[in-house]
């Protein structure tokens, strides 16, 4: 045990190979299989993410080739929709939302200033069943199993008397899989954000970033049970004979359209939210200035979280609810245009007021205003009833979802991935080339998007593999591919740009962009305890109040992993946690867990057995390890 | 590597204590996290009988029996009464007392054993398959929901209590029982509307 003394004595040299070593991983394969480094968790899934993205992005192309000219029939309408299927699902529950979390697991403990997140053996567990996710969709797809009903697999067409095979049952597993990471994720960012922030930190000085995240976990945590019940509720239906949307025998199809829209359109906003904070962090950082209207962005960011669980049902103003009910979902649609519009404008207002230096992160931030108010007004036209009547399953919805989606959140994660990839990696990425892959995308992306509005108008239905020429669509089809292509091009100027600057950027040092929050106060890359010692903070930007030498508390154990909680509103100091240490058990876990829910796709009795290992794993997991008690012994 | 600006050290937290009981712990914040999401699932589950219930034309359909009351009734009330021993727990573990918390543990086991064979009655008087129609489904639903939180919670208590009874009693362990008691709490008060809805439910609805 370190005494008092020792801690003091220590010299900064000591004191930082001690930490190392309390910290660090063990070599070799062991190290990796084990690791609870929130860093090495989140690259390893980003990098998952960011290979599906590039996937997802080929089929993507491969879908514009086939729609390019009229009466192409290179795809067939087997083919083709497997190929949205497949490019819907990945995008959605692998890319999405798992690279948010992932940014999270990365990002928060270093804005915090601490060591790891509050649970660490938990993030290495979300991770294997993130893994395990994106291999139930992608082995399968190999194997020609590849799920076809679109991104949300609608009952009753995904139901037994439908779907036969196992095309819908490896959808819906695959959802159990990401659902069971992401929520375990979030209630992991939840109390990391509540109990572990610095000395000072107090909620009043939350960084919009943080209060993206806090507020994004919150809304994973009340959205995900819905599409976890709404999928077991499916698989129950295709093997063991439950009829919750058998309407002869009293179930209702509708009940999967409410449950799976009542976690959906939540889900848009959890891919959001995060990504407003991203906007935060480089709009703030590049205007060289406090961020303008700190409350009511944060005001804005909690009333969007709670007007996303109320508007799932203009997902479904085509199914013929009662009227009233269309017209309060449509001014609920509408409402949530207001706190969206607001942290526009502060934005603009901040860049305006501040003395923006436009290096690539801003240039994305800018990228995604202009994009992501298209989306939004384009949004608010497919809230009103009557008109998305009109406008359902036409092109206009692809184009306002890719709007949103890509504009609103890609755009921010490209700009953010630029931003941090000098913490990540000790360089920066090549701003020429960066300022390359940003017009490139940008304007293919619009070249390639915004057409599709016009298609939709002129009635081209989605998901159709092919169409006559003499719908006219053509040409326009044309340039959307063009578009496509285009955009494509830029994204492997981007990987390519990231990929060479790994090992030939320019050094980043540990703050190269003058940055305001704690993540800048460390080396780049961060060694594995982050931070030397406990930061101490006074302002919204302690980085830029604080002038002189900045102030830091010392005592926690040099030799044991140990982490400071503070009190969940003050932040005032409260206790040594300790943290535990890497294990093989989250890994030996996510593998049970895996089995269980594979096997179950086969049989109910999976569920069963499985179950054993499963509390087997569990229980060596969190086994805790204390000297044993002899017959005798006083309590 | 050393800290790449100037610091000044302005105290330590060498004093603190290492480990906290109730919402002070670190493990209690992750343990209310997993109830708000098994509470949102009962939840939807709930909204789900509710929505099937709106779409029937009777409740239960013509030609199904609702489950008998005694079993129901007997889970429901021995539940209730679990908190007592339960509550007591959680205090004797607040108050670092390792025997009685151990043998509440213990208790708290055995207690969980004896309602997982009255589950069983109750699924067998519930006088309906879950493939028999969506009434069915949807009451199995219900009842198989809660009952993996029962046998998650027995699980993580027999456990425990094997742990107290082969190993000395830390600090951490005492915040374990703890959270341990405030999840039973959980469990029983989750079933209380579930045992309305599924009892009461095809009566009054």
């Amino acid at each position: 045990m370190t005494g008092a003394a020792d801690i003091h004595a220590a010299s900064d040299a000591e004191r930082c190979a001690r930490l190392a070593k309390t910290w660090g991983d063990a070599p070799g394969l062991w190290g990796f299989l084990t690791t609870t480094d929130h860093k090495k968790i989140a690259a390893r899934y980003i990098l998952v993410a960011m290979a599906l993205l590039v996937l997802d992005g080929l089929l993507a192309v491969d879908m514009r080739l086939q729609l390019a000219f009229p009466a192409v029939k290179r795809l067939g309408p087997q083919g083709f929709n497997e190929s949205f299927s497949l490019h819907g699902s990945s995008m959605l529950f692998l890319v999405s939302v798992p690279v948010m979390e992932a940014m999270a697991i990365w990002l928060v403990p270093l804005m915090l200033g601490q060591r790891n997140m509050a649970f660490p053996r938990l993030n290495a567990f979300s991770f294997w069943m993130y893994l395990g996710g994106v291999l139930m969709l992608w082995i399968p797809h190999i194997a020609n199993v590849t799920p076809d009903l679109g991104w949300f697999e609608y009952a009753p067409l995904s139901g037994p008397n439908y779907a036969p095979g196992h095309r819908a049952d490896v959808w819906a597993q695959m959802i159990t899989f990401t659902e069971v990471a992401a929520l375990a994720v979030s209630v992991n960012t939840f109390a990391t954000i509540m109990r572990l922030r610095p000395p000072g930190m107090t909620l009043a000085r939350l960084p919009i970033f943080l209060w993206s995240m806090l507020i994004s976990a919150l809304m994973t945590i009340f959205a995900l049970p819905a599409v976890m019940l709404v999928t077991s509720m499916l698989i129950t239906d295709r093997l063991v004979g439950t009829h919750f949307f058998d309407p002869a025998v009293g179930g209702d199809v509708l009940l999967f359209q409410h449950l799976f829209w009542f976690f959906g359109h939540p889900e848009v906003y959890l891919i959001f939210i995060p990504a407003l904070g991203f906007v935060a962090s480089i709009v703030e950082t590049f205007s060289r200035r406090v961020g303008f209207g700190y409350v009511p962005v944060v005001l804005s960011l909690v009333s969007i979280g709670v007007l996303a669980f109320g508007l799932w049902v203009h997902h479904m103003f085509a199914v013929g609810l009662p009227k009233l009910g269309n017209s309060f979902y449509t001014a609920a649609s509408m409402a949530i245009a207001v706190p969206t519009g607001l942290q526009i404008f502060c934005w603009i207002a901040t860049i305006f007021g501040g003395k923006p230096v436009f290096r690539t992160p801003l240039l994305w931030v800018i990228g995604f205003i202009a994009t992501f108010v298209i989306g939004g007004l384009s949004g608010l036209m497919t809230a009103s009833a009557p008109l998305d009547l009109q406008l359902t399953d036409t092109y206009f919805v692809v184009a306002h979802l890719h709007y949103v989606l890509v504009g609103g959140a890609m755009f921010p994660l490209f700009g953010a991935f630029t931003f941090w990839y000098p913490k990540a990696t000790g360089r920066v990425m090549s701003e020429a080339w960066g300022k390359v892959a940003f017009w490139l995308i940008l304007g293919g992306f619009n070249l390639g998007f915004f057409p599709m509005h016009i298609l939709g108008l002129m009635g081209m239905p989605r998901r159709i593999y092919t169409y006559s020429d003499a719908m006219g669509w053509g040409p326009l089809n044309i340039v959307v591919s063009i578009g496509s292509v285009i955009a494509a091009g830029g994204a492997a100027v981007f990987v390519a740009n990231a990929l060479f600057s790994y090992w030939r950027g320019a050094k980043a040092g540990p703050d190269p962009w003058g940055g305001a929050t704690l993540e800048w106060a460390t080396q780049s890359p961060p060694p594995a305890y982050n931070f030397d010692h406990i930061p101490v903070v006074d302002s919204l930007t302690p980085l830029w109040t604080q002038t002189g030498p900045r102030p830091v508390l010392e005592g926690l154990s040099l030799d044991h992993r140990e982490l400071l909680l503070t009190s969940p509103v003050e932040a005032e100091p409260d206790y040594r946690q300790h943290s535990p240490t890497p294990s093989i058990w989250p890994l030996l876990a996510a593998l049970a867990t895996s089995a269980m829910f594979v096997g179950s796709i086969f049989s109910p009795w999976a569920l069963v057995w499985g179950a054993l290992p499963v509390g087997a794993t569990i229980t060596a997991w969190f086994w805790p390890k204390q000297p044993r008690r002899h017959l005798g012994d006083k309590p | 590597m050393t800290a790449p600006f100037e610091i000044e050290v302005v105290g330590s937290v060498e004093g603190l204590p290492k480990s906290a009981i109730g919402p002070r712990s670190l493990l209690w914040w992750g343990t209310f996290g997993f109830m708000l999401i098994e509470g949102t699932a009962f939840l939807l589950a709930a909204a789900a009988y509710l929505y099937l219930r709106g779409q029937a034309g009777g409740w239960p359909p013509p030609g199904d029996a609702p489950p008998d009351h005694l079993w129901g009734a007997v889970f429901t009330g021995v539940a209730v009464l679990s908190l007592i021993p339960n509550l007591w727990t959680a205090r004797m573990a607040k108050q670092k007392r390792a025997l009685e918390a151990r043998w509440g543990v213990l208790a708290m086991t055995l207690i969980a054993v004896g309602l997982m064979v009255v589950r069983g009655f109750e699924f067998a008087h519930l006088n309906l398959r879950w493939d028999q129609d969506a009434y069915g489904s949807v009451t199995w639903l219900m009842i198989v929901l809660h009952t993996t939180h029962v046998v998650t919670d027995l699980g993580d208590t027999a456990v425990l209590g094997a742990w107290l009874f082969s190993h000395e009693c830390g600090d951490d362990q005492f915040s374990d029982i703890n959270d341990n008691a405030v999840y039973w709490n959980f469990v029983v008060l989750a079933w209380l509307p579930i045992y309305l809805l599924v009892y009461w439910g095809p009566r009054w609805l």
